[in-house]
């Protein structure tokens, strides 16, 4: 077990792993995504309180928990990266802020969308939107700081500084709909206790959220993989690897 | 156009916040894709012109 | 003690540090996170006299008097312990209806009703289909607007 998980950490062949799940991935994302939107847009019925518009909700929030999630992946990856110096760990933080910025700003802009007519304003400084505010700029500075650093080790090592002190957001933007009296509702799904969502309603939601989720890792392989081929540019195996033809 | 798309593509008068929201998950998600691949084939092309094989070591 | 062992104590004593500083900031300026106060709040003191501020709660049903010269509107909010006045003059949102939570910002007046500037609805976490929602016999009121 521990040796399996010792070779994979192995840029080469984590680059081998990604480059076999990516496609498969993304296949298996898009056939979700085309079940969520059959059953999102057309085999749920309309919401009683917010009529159709409720329907934002099969983009907003998997977009929304993606942003968190892929925090998690940037800050674990970063803090690993730290301890055990994993060269992986760096590829993949790095592969991962861009894509969690990209969920966050779609968060962020949907949830805009839907705000407006249901509350009647685009945006309010209330704990739940200026917290996910945060976490947008906590992604734009580690990306600026990745451009700002030439060494590629030491804008690793910066950022995962940054992203290991910024993780103290994610339970603020968790639990302040609970903490203080937000405009935003609290949780629709928590963990403990059922979730406060028609089972008509919940089905599309949970294969949205898994499509975006395997979207996610297939973008995040792709990603690290063009990190790791930086990385180890002065490695053997790449290049094997690009004298053997560009791999596409 | 039949009366129920017609009614589909409406949402009931909130088409254009739905429609605007799914439009821009779809050209993010779209791009995100687009963005990911065109990188790798960057990174491999310029790899591969910079780090001719068998060559020694080249200060990157 | 080896260097491994003393950089995950760095990163714990990091993130141990900064949830300290950030959990003691959030203390510290409790009253600004609160989005809006409560009319228990209000009723308590804890409202600003002077100064705009937002009050948060459940429009009452058959509060809401509509003036039909114009759009004056004037209705009760209740948290279930205590009801304010609002007074209010503009488009309301789509989600504006007597039992659903509202916020709205402005000040007190004198006579100590709420007039308000801005109304904007607040939809609680639950989703269903109608006819869901009308053979749910009148659920117990959330005390959370």
């Amino acid at each position: 077990m521990f040796k399996t998980l010792h070779k994979y950490a192995s840029p080469m062949h984590f680059h081998a792993l990604a480059r076999r799940w990516s496609t498969p991935l993304l296949w298996l994302s898009a056939v979700l995504f085309a079940a969520g939107l059959a059953g999102g847009l057309v085999m749920a019925p309309a919401d009683y309180q917010q009529g159709e518009s409720f329907r934002i909700i099969y983009v907003h929030v998997p977009s929304a928990w993606l942003s968190m999630f892929a925090y998690m992946v940037m800050a674990g990856a970063g803090a690993v990266s730290l301890i055990w110096r994993v060269k992986l760990m760096d590829a993949l933080a790095r592969a991962a802020a861009p894509l969690g910025a990209s969920f966050t700003a779609l968060a962020l802009a949907t949830g805009s969308l839907w705000g407006k007519p249901m509350w009647g304003t685009w945006w309010v400084w209330d704990a739940r939107l200026t917290s996910e505010l945060l976490l947008l700029f906590l992604y734009l500075g580690y990306m600026a700081l990745q451009s700002a650093i030439d060494d590629r080790r030491a804008a690793a090592r910066a950022g995962a500084v940054l992203a290991v002190v910024g993780v103290v957001n994610i339970p603020i933007i968790h639990y302040s709909v609970e903490w203080w009296s937000t405009l935003h509702q609290p949780a629709t799904i928590t963990r403990l206790g059922a979730p406060a969502m028609a089972t008509s309603m919940l089905i599309p939601l949970l294969l949205m959220a898994l499509a975006f989720q395997l979207l996610f890792f297939a973008l995040l392989f792709i990603r690290a993989r063009s990190e790791l081929l930086e990385f180890e540019q002065r490695s053997l195996w790449v290049r094997e690897l690009l004298g053997q033809g560009s791999p596409r | 156009m039949t009366n129920e798309l017609r009614e589909f593509f409406a949402m009931g008068g909130y088409g254009l916040f739905v429609w605007s929201s799914y439009g821009l998950t779809a050209l993010l998600l779209v791009g995100n894709l687009v963005l990911a691949v065109r990188r790798e084939r960057r990174v491999i092309r310029e790899l591969s012109r910079r780090l001719p094989v068998g060559a020694g070591h080249d200060p990157a | 003690m080896t260097p491994r062992r003393r950089r995950m104590l760095t990163i714990g004593l990091l993130i141990a540090g900064m949830a300290l500083a950030t959990g003691l900031i959030l203390q510290a300026f409790e009253q600004n996170l609160m989005y809006f106060y409560s009319p228990a709040d209000i009723a308590a003191g804890k409202a600003p006299p002077d100064r705009d501020f937002r009050i948060g709660g459940m429009v009452v049903e058959g509060s809401v008097q509509r003036d039909p010269q114009s759009l004056a509107v004037t209705f009760e909010l209740t948290d279930y312990q205590h009801q304010t006045t609002v007074q209010y003059t503009g488009i309301l949102p789509d989600l504006f209806r007597e039992g659903q939570g509202i916020v709205a910002h402005g000040r007190l007046d004198a006579a100590g009703q709420f007039k308000a500037r801005e109304v904007l609805a607040k939809h609680d976490e639950n989703y269903m289909p109608p006819e869901v929602a009308a053979s749910l016999k009148k659920a117990p009121p959330g005390v959370r607007p």
